[in-house]
């Protein structure tokens, strides 16, 4: 028998989702786990109760007997107060929570002694990414924002030239290159549209390019990265730089897509009421932080409507809650592996991933976690919060290149010392020879370093033919005499060189003609 | 007619840029077939101005042994086929041993040599000495290699507990006979350098034995290095700076390469070189497989197929005895039409060569981007429909992350087991080459597809068209 792994119905009215999908359960049973969902728990994201039981779950009737039977309980939603009056004492709670915002829900799971993890807490490292569920769930809102604004736009987003005249392509501008931004870009990109992409963190300029778009910044010098992998408040001249963009912006772009938010914060107003005032009637704004206060000060949230001058605001976005399912379950399918699946499964306080996600613990709160470098360009050690100051990073830096100079003085004392040894007894001649072959062993080595895995054999083919270069030794040694033995020698050591050399040219080149894209 | 020193030297200097610019052109796909070009030119540069070069002898020898030698070469390279390159690699590094030897003995013989004094004369002879040494290993170890990668010699491992022992003894030996050839008069020291040459053959012979076919991309790529060092010391020997710089590129290069392949096996250099060949596996009881093999038949499979969305394939060793790329490549060109993701994934060590797969691959008209290399796809393992294993073992077996008993424990695999569905298509039920028993095959979610790789995928491909 394996640990009960149960799944009761959302209870939020707009809530579409499940934390689980026939396809998910097949992974969690393969995983060890015996898996119970409440009937009905799947409906509105197109999840039959037959399609689970065929699956293998056993469809139980109220959430109750999920909570009072289960070890652990999957949910996408938070619970409320009364959900978690139903929790026993060691449940394991696997759920979005909000903890910055939900202090007093913290204090009640830890009453109730319950292990609860925050998916939205998943350290956004390289190893967690898997179970990332704010990237999974971005991903699905940055391209339906796009659908969504191309539904309410009333034009063609690429440009076609007709017959019945030319269509100029629709000018997109999405602001904050996040996952769910990156993944607006793409689908904008692909549907033909001209995207622009405005982020204050320098280090995404490249990965709006490789998306299609271009990158949009400002004048001044000022970097948005912090150690958390999330954009900093900008200074008030940086700001002001970036309001006057977003003007110029606002009266030539046709869809501003925005997605700017800021952890257990007030999302930052970036359209203000005279950009949305600049805009060409028909235009279409789509504030994917419409939950969190909204990007743009006009936003409603959980509307959709259309301002006096004819721009639509849509504050609302269908989760599409099949696909959003599928990608949450998988989330949760994957941490439940690194937990250690049915058989081994284990809390590991350890473990970084698990012990920052995990709230609530034998009856502790534990958040706010130690903060965790992510961010590919932010130096220094991070003990705060905050990013270290530039001071910090410099010392840092500082004594790091002093550690370095010390070990490469010292390897190159030893290296020079020996170099000295051999210079002490050997010939002249020797010395030269020496410099020479040193020089070509370092030579190729730096050649050969980043050589791709495909190209192996014919390098190693190419090296082949090139080491027959022994032929000029026999070259050099042979006589005019046959009789005499070096001649002999030197023959047969021409003759099974050259064979070298040229069947490992013929046959590289036999080779390489063969890759193609 | 000859050409001056001076002429000659910047010829060598020419050439050797011509090598290194050819090795640097190797590292990219776009770049590669100018690289080749450039190796020949240089080899042209440096064998037409060694032969102009005063003092050389013998040109009708030299141009007759040339022209036989162009013959065999262009013989045998367009002959092969692309699944025997390994041997053709092995066999020519062979060459380049033999070479290195004779070049030695010829070199101790010249009355040239006989004339130096003191420190140099001793120089020489220790060069001379450690060329031939290197050359014998490299040449007896590349044909051991050699019929390891043709079948003519069991691969499995052949090695006895006092091995490392008896190769430290005679290495032993090898020093002082180097010592009593050193302190002989004039060339009498031939039996010394005779008897050396035999025990480093020798040598050669039982290293090679002793490594387990599993390990043998890394031992191709060793002994091209060798190759590589043996040209160095022949170049050290006759004072011949291009020989020098060339024998280093391509010594430095192989070990590089070896090490790559080391890396992507989870084993360190000396293990495998020293053959303490079973690698990392820390005894113990080895975990009893759990399950039952199931087998499907050619028409259920290409039903499987018919119905996934996305499909990767692993190609190994197998695939090229089949020579299925062929009809591999028309299979997934006829999925690819239906709108399904397909890929290849390929180990860093499948085949018995660096790279194997994808040449043959590329042979078969595989474009290159979808051809995925390890990393790349184990992450999609798990939203991967169908895994199709053709003629590859170790390299999906899952012992390699749970079992600590296992010879292949730590070395990263391809995790096919995390897909929807695998189908391992093989022969029969025999250990891969590392001759650990593979737990994929008894998964719940794997099924046996018997028979040979290339009637196989022809047969899936007829109900697939169908």
């Amino acid at each position: 028998m394996g640990m009960k792994v149960g799944i009761p119905s959302e209870i939020a009215a707009n809530e579409l989702r499940v934390a689980a999908t026939p396809k998910t359960v097949l992974r969690l049973i393969k995983q060890g786990f015996d898996v119970s969902i409440q009937s009905g728990a799947g409906v509105k994201a197109n999840f039959s109760d037959e399609a689970f039981k065929e699956a293998g779950a056993s469809i139980v009737s109220s959430a109750a007997e999920i909570y009072s039977n289960s070890a652990i309980v999957l949910k996408v939603q938070g619970p409320t107060f009364d959900e978690v009056d139903m929790m026993k004492e060691g449940l394991v709670l696997l759920s979005y929570l909000w903890p910055a915002q939900n202090p007093e829900l913290l204090q009640k799971l830890a009453n109730k002694k319950v292990n609860a993890v925050a998916m939205d807490a998943i350290p956004r490292i390289s190893r967690a990414q898997k179970m990332d569920v704010l990237s999974s769930m971005a991903n699905i809102a940055g391209y339906r924002a796009v659908i969504e604004a191309a539904n309410h736009y009333g034009k063609f987003l690429n440009g076609q030239i007709t017959a019945a005249g030319k269509v100029d392509p629709a000018k997109v501008l999405v602001i904050g290159a996040g996952v769910a931004g990156l993944a607006s870009i793409g689908a904008a990109n692909s549907l033909g549209a001209i995207v622009r992409a405005f982020d204050t963190r320098k280090e995404v300029a490249e990965q709006i390019e490789s998306m299609g778009a271009k990158f949009l910044t400002v004048e001044i010098d000022e970097d948005g990265a912090t150690a958390s992998g999330y954009s900093k408040e900008m200074s008030a001249a940086f700001i002001e730089a970036e309001m006057k963009l977003f003007l110029e912006q606002a009266k030539d772009v046709d869809i501003i897509i925005t997605t700017a938010q800021i952890p257990g914060r007030e999302a930052p107003k970036l359209i203000l009421d005279y950009h949305v005032a600049a805009m060409k009637p028909g235009s279409v704004i789509v504030d994917l932080a419409a939950s969190t206060g909204g990007n743009c000060v006009l936003t409603k949230n959980g509307q959709i409507y259309t301002t006096d001058n004819g721009v639509t605001i849509i504050g609302k976005l269908d989760q599409l809650p099949n696909q959003a399912s599928q990608l949450y379950g998988n989330n949760l399918c994957h941490l439940l592996d690194d937990m250690g699946k049915s058989e081994n499964f284990k809390i590991d306080m350890e473990d970084d991933v698990v012990s920052r996600a995990m709230v609530t613990y034998n009856g502790n709160i534990n958040w706010p976690p130690k903060p965790l470098q992510v961010s590919p360009t932010a130096g220094g050690g991070a003990k705060k919060v905050v990013a270290p100051t530039a001071e910090e990073i410099k010392i840092a830096e500082a004594e790091k290149a002093k550690k370095t100079a010390v070990s490469t003085l010292i390897s190159l004392g030893v290296v020079g010392a020996l170099l000295l040894f051999v210079g002490a007894f050997a010939p002249p001649a020797f010395i030269q020879h020496f410099t020479v072959f040193v020089l070509a062993v370092f030579v190729g080595w730096q050649v050969i370093s980043n050589v791709s895995h495909a190209l192996h054999t014919p390098l190693m083919a190419v090296t082949n033919a090139i080491s027959g270069i022994i032929i000029v030794g026999g070259l050099l040694q042979t006589k005019n005499d046959i009789n005499n033995i070096m001649t002999i020698l030197a023959s047969i050591a021409i003759l099974v060189a050259s064979i070298n050399i040229v069947g490992g040219f013929v046959v590289t080149h036999r080779m390489l003609k063969m890759f193609k894209k | 007619m000859y050409i001056a020193k001076e002429i000659q030297t910047a010829a060598y200097l020419f050439a050797s840029i011509l090598f290194i610019l050819s090795l640097s052109g190797l590292s990219s796909q776009e770049s590669a077939k100018r690289g080749v070009l450039y190796g020949i030119v240089g080899m042209i540069v440096a064998i037409i101005a060694t032969v102009m070069g005063k003092g050389v002898e013998g040109h009708v020898y030299i141009i007759a042994a040339i022209a036989i030698a162009s013959v065999i070469g262009i013989m045998v390279a367009r002959k092969v086929e692309m699944t025997a390159m390994p041997q053709l690699v092995a066999i020519l590094h062979s060459f380049v041993g033999l070479a290195a030897v004779l070049v030695g003995f010829g070199s101790y013989l010249d009355p040239a040599t006989q004339l130096l004094t003191g420190a140099e004369h001793t120089i020489h002879l220790v060069e001379v000495f450690a060329g031939i040494f290197i050359g014998a290993i490299t040449f007896t170890g590349s044909i051991i290699a050699w019929g390891k990668l043709d079948g003519k010699v069991p691969s499995k491992p052949w090695s006895f507990k006092g091995l490392q022992l008896m190769n430290l003894i005679l290495l032993v030996i090898c020093i002082i006979l180097g010592v009593l050839y050193n302190n002989a008069e004039g060339t009498s020291g031939m039996l010394y350098l005779g008897i050396m040459t035999a025990i480093a053959s020798f040598i050669g012979v039982v290293l090679v034995m002793a490594i387990g076919g599993g390990d043998m991309p890394v031992v191709v790529s060793m002994l091209n290095s060798y190759s590589g060092w043996a040209a160095s010391a022949a170049g050290f020997m006759l004072g011949n700076d291009l020989l020098i710089v060339t024998g280093a590129l391509v010594g430095s290069s192989g070990a590089i390469l070896s090490m790559h392949m080391c890396h992507a096996m989870n084993r360190s250099f000396f293990s495998v070189i020293f053959a303490s060949g079973s690698g990392n596996g820390s005894g113990g009881e080895k975990k009893a497989i759990e399950g039952e093999v199931t087998a499907l038949n050619h028409e259920e499979v290409a039903n499987l197929l018919k119905e996934a969305k996305s499909v990767v394939i692993v190609p190994g060793y197998g695939m090229a005895v089949a020579k299925a790329q062929y009809p591999i490549y028309e299979m997934v060109e006829n999925l690819r039409k239906d709108g399904k993701l397909v890929r290849f994934a390929i180990h860093p060590v499948a085949g018995r060569l660096p790279g194997h797969m994808n040449v043959l691959l590329a042979e078969a008209n595989v474009p290159y981007d979808i051809v995925m290399e390890m990393d790349e796809i184990n992450d999609d393992m798990p939203n991967t429909d169908v895994v199709m294993v053709i003629g590859a073992n170790d390299v999906v077996n899952p012992s390699a992350q749970d079992d600590p008993a296992s010879s292949i424990y730590g070395m990263p695999v391809i995790e096919a087991w995390k897909a929807e569905k695998v189908i391992i298509m093989k022969r029969s039920m025999s250990a891969g080459y590392s001759g650990e028993d593979n737990p994929l095959f008894y998964k719940p979610n794997s099924e046996m597809l018997y028979g040979d790789a290339k009637d196989s995928v022809n047969k899936i491909l007829a109900f697939l068209k169908a």
